[in-house]
């Protein structure tokens, strides 16, 4: 059972995950159980393979386990339909992918203001909150570019801010560094942290990158579909 | 909605040679509907023209005539015809409506070119008419297609004793000569009467016969003897000076034909008896008003207790019908292709589209966009692609018919004799123009919602593992 209070962000229990292909079936987790505190700069790392994007995938609400439950803000996931799910991940879940997955024909204004319109925020405080936002992530100079005029660390300030500009409970960020140089991989983590602290989000990073993973607050080691370790802070 | 609007309109430009190959297919479909669809409108509203012109909108017949009248149309007189006339002419409800209103008399019998160079002679179909009325008739151009006619010089109000015949029965009874008829040879000599056996001739027909030609013959036109039967049975003769021929379109009607002055017609079914007509023939302002008018009429004389029977000109030509029909099968089998190639152009864009987008729609759905949303945005798609292309299609159809209607094309439309004025009458009828449009908009927006639905059945974490 979990050790972590009853206010966990996340809360999983042996939870399974199994693909099938044709007739093989691959066990990509293997009944985990851990809970992820609110407002924590949690780290999910291991070897490629090893689970960790499946794992990010159940907690982002985007897909269900096999067998457990998931407990993402106190809901507990599978037992919600597929409209009601898409609404909760509309409300609490912003998602910070490894690609940057910026809707291409959208200004980079257009791309942070989506996920406001998709949670009926009203027309002017809309306004208010992107070019808020835009400007915590320091591209309100460039926010009618299209993701296509953009540098590579400005495509992943836009999916953070893009993220964050519903204040969603939990942000999921799967490599948000991987595709980054060291010193814009550095400011995006840099800008992520600030802005953790500053609207208390709880932030779950998949990651390999150590100067990621220097930062965490917890962090969860997986292998082979386990968790093979937790631990306060950031693994050595 | 907006939001929606724009990326749909984004993601068109996004893939623009892409999108511009199916609004060409959707544009060619608009294309080639509105311009058949207007030829056709030109050959419906050409044909419905011709008619009313030439029978009006509504023709009233004593009861029986329609089925049974053409065999002996002097028993089926209207008794007291002008009574009728001014009780439809008068009628608060139809006079605003009519154009024109007028007797006619169809009658059948044998004419007859008993000249010394001639001995001819051929049945006929005759119609006794009103020329002034008839010229009005003529000028009815409603649907504004340039087919207002000009008054008929050989007919004519004053001089009762004027007649036209078709082209094919001049010839038949030798007039080729008299009436100047290019085109048009002269009898065989074995219809010379110096060749002929002829038959010995009754005594009191030939006196008939012979006084109208000494009266006719001081009018310098070609005289013609015309022989019925009245409606009493016996039989009557009289004269017609020919002020010319005109070509019927069908051969049959040509080799037949005889217009007169309505006093001549009845002379000689009636004689001294009661002059009664066939039919009352109204010409209305517009044809939407034929329904309101006929129900009118019917309970006019259902009123009065007059045992008449009203017809449409749709029911006096089935040709009409025939070629409404005809035409529209081959407008519907048009659209039908159209709407396949339509179907199929988009269907692939947008499977393509789909299959290139799987990420983007992975992270949207992830986001929060239901699968409804991924739907709408795909249908929206598709449906501005179609009415993208079936608006630039519309463009060039209305191009292409003002380029022909002013290239002063003519042609020959079916049943008729003389060349008509070809227009495109694309804007003709908006009913039609509007309904192409929008067909093909749907058959697009259908054809999106095939791929539109894969997309939004795509599972979140499959769309965004795609590459």
């Amino acid at each position: 059972m979990p050790e972590t209070d009853r206010a966990a962000a996340v809360r999983l229990t042996e939870v399974t995950k199994t693909y099938r292909t044709g007739a093989i079936e691959v066990a990509a987790l293997r009944g985990i159980s851990f809970d992820i505190p609110p407002h924590s700069f949690s780290m999910v790392v291991g070897p490629s393979g090893s689970g960790k994007t499946t794992l990010l995938n159940l907690v982002g609400c985007i897909d269900a386990p096999t067998t457990g439950t998931v407990e993402v803000c106190g809901e507990k996931i599978g037992e919600l339909e597929d409209n009601a799910l898409t609404d909760f991940r509309a409300r609490n879940v912003g998602f910070v992918f490894q690609g940057f997955s910026l809707v291409p024909v959208l200004s980079a204004y257009e791309n942070v203001e989506y996920p406001l319109l998709l949670i009926g925020v009203p027309a002017a405080q809309r306004r208010e909150r992107t070019l808020a936002m835009l400007d915590a992530v320091g591209l309100k100079d460039q926010s009618r570019q299209r993701p296509n005029e953009l540098s590579g660390g400005q495509k992943q300030r836009v999916a953070i801010a893009r993220a964050l500009v519903k204040e969603p409970t939990l942000v999921l960020a799967d490599e948000p560094t991987a595709n980054l140089d060291t010193e814009t991989g550095a400011a995006i983590i840099e800008l992520m942290h600030r802005v953790q602290t500053r609207f208390h989000t709880t932030f779950v990073f998949s990651t390999h990158d150590p100067q990621l993973m220097s930062h965490a607050d917890e962090t969860f080691v997986i292998r082979d579909g386990r968790l093979v370790e937790h631990k306060a802070g950031a693994v050595q | 909605m907006s939001l929606l609007f724009r990326i749909a309109f984004r993601n068109i430009l996004r893939n623009r040679r892409r999108s511009a190959m199916t609004s060409s297919a959707v544009a060619a479909g608009a294309l080639a509907m509105l311009l058949f669809g207007g030829f056709t409108s030109y050959i419906f509203a050409g044909l419905e023209t011709n008619n009313v012109q030439r029978i009006g909108h509504l023709t009233v017949f004593r009861a029986g005539y329609f089925l049974f009248g053409a065999g002996n149309p002097a028993a089926y007189g209207i008794d007291h015809y002008r009574d009728v006339l001014t009780l439809i002419g008068t009628d608060p409800v139809l006079k605003p409506m009519i154009n024109v209103l007028t007797p006619t008399q169809s009658l059948v019998g044998i004419a007859g070119n008993f000249s010394d160079e001639v001995d001819a002679s051929k049945t006929f179909l005759g119609v006794g008419l009103i020329p002034s009325d008839r010229d009005r008739m003529r000028q009815w151009d409603q649907f504004q297609i340039g087919a207002a006619r000009p008054p008929d010089p050989l007919l004519s109000d004053r001089d009762e004793t004027r007649g036209v015949m078709g082209f094919g029965l001049a010839r038949i009874l030798g007039l080729c000569a008299r009436l100047g008829l290019a085109d048009c040879p002269p009898l065989p000599e074995a219809e010379r009467p110096a060749n002929k056996i002829v038959a010995a001739v009754d005594p009191d027909i030939a006196g008939l016969a012979q006084r109208d030609v000494e009266v006719g013959a001081a009018s310098g036109a070609p005289q013609i003897q015309l022989l019925a039967a009245t409606a009493g049975g016996a039989p009557n003769v009289v004269s017609l000076a020919v002020s010319g021929a005109e070509p019927q379109g069908v051969k049959e009607l040509d080799d037949n034909y005889v217009a007169m002055h309505l006093a001549l017609a009845q002379q000689l079914v009636y004689g001294r008896g009661e002059h009664k007509v066939t039919a009352i023939e109204l010409q209305l302002h517009r044809s939407q008003d034929l329904p309101a008018a006929r129900a009118r009429l019917v309970s006019l004389f259902g009123e009065h207790h007059l045992d008449l029977d009203v017809r449409d000109f749709g029911e006096l030509t089935p040709f009409y019908g025939q070629v409404v029909r005809l035409f529209s099968a081959i407008f519907l089998f048009i659209a039908l292709v159209m709407g396949v190639i339509v179907l199929f152009a988009v269907v692939n864009t947008m499977t393509m589209n789909v299959m290139e987008r799987t990420n983007e729609i992975g992270t949207i759905r992830a986001m929060g966009v239901r699968r409804g949303g991924i739907r709408r945005q795909f249908i929206l798609e598709g449906a501005l692609i179609g009415a993208i292309g079936a608006t630039l299609g519309a463009l060039l159809a209305i191009a292409i018919a003002l380029l022909v209607n002013r290239a002063g094309l003519t042609w020959v439309p079916p049943g008729n004799a003389s060349p008509s004025p070809l227009y495109l009458y694309v804007l003709g009828r908006p009913g039609r123009a509007i309904g192409a449009w929008l067909g093909l908009v749907l058959v697009a927006t259908f054809a999106a919602l095939i791929p539109a639905n894969r997309a939004a059945r795509l599972p979140v974490v499959d769309a965004l593992r795609h590459v």
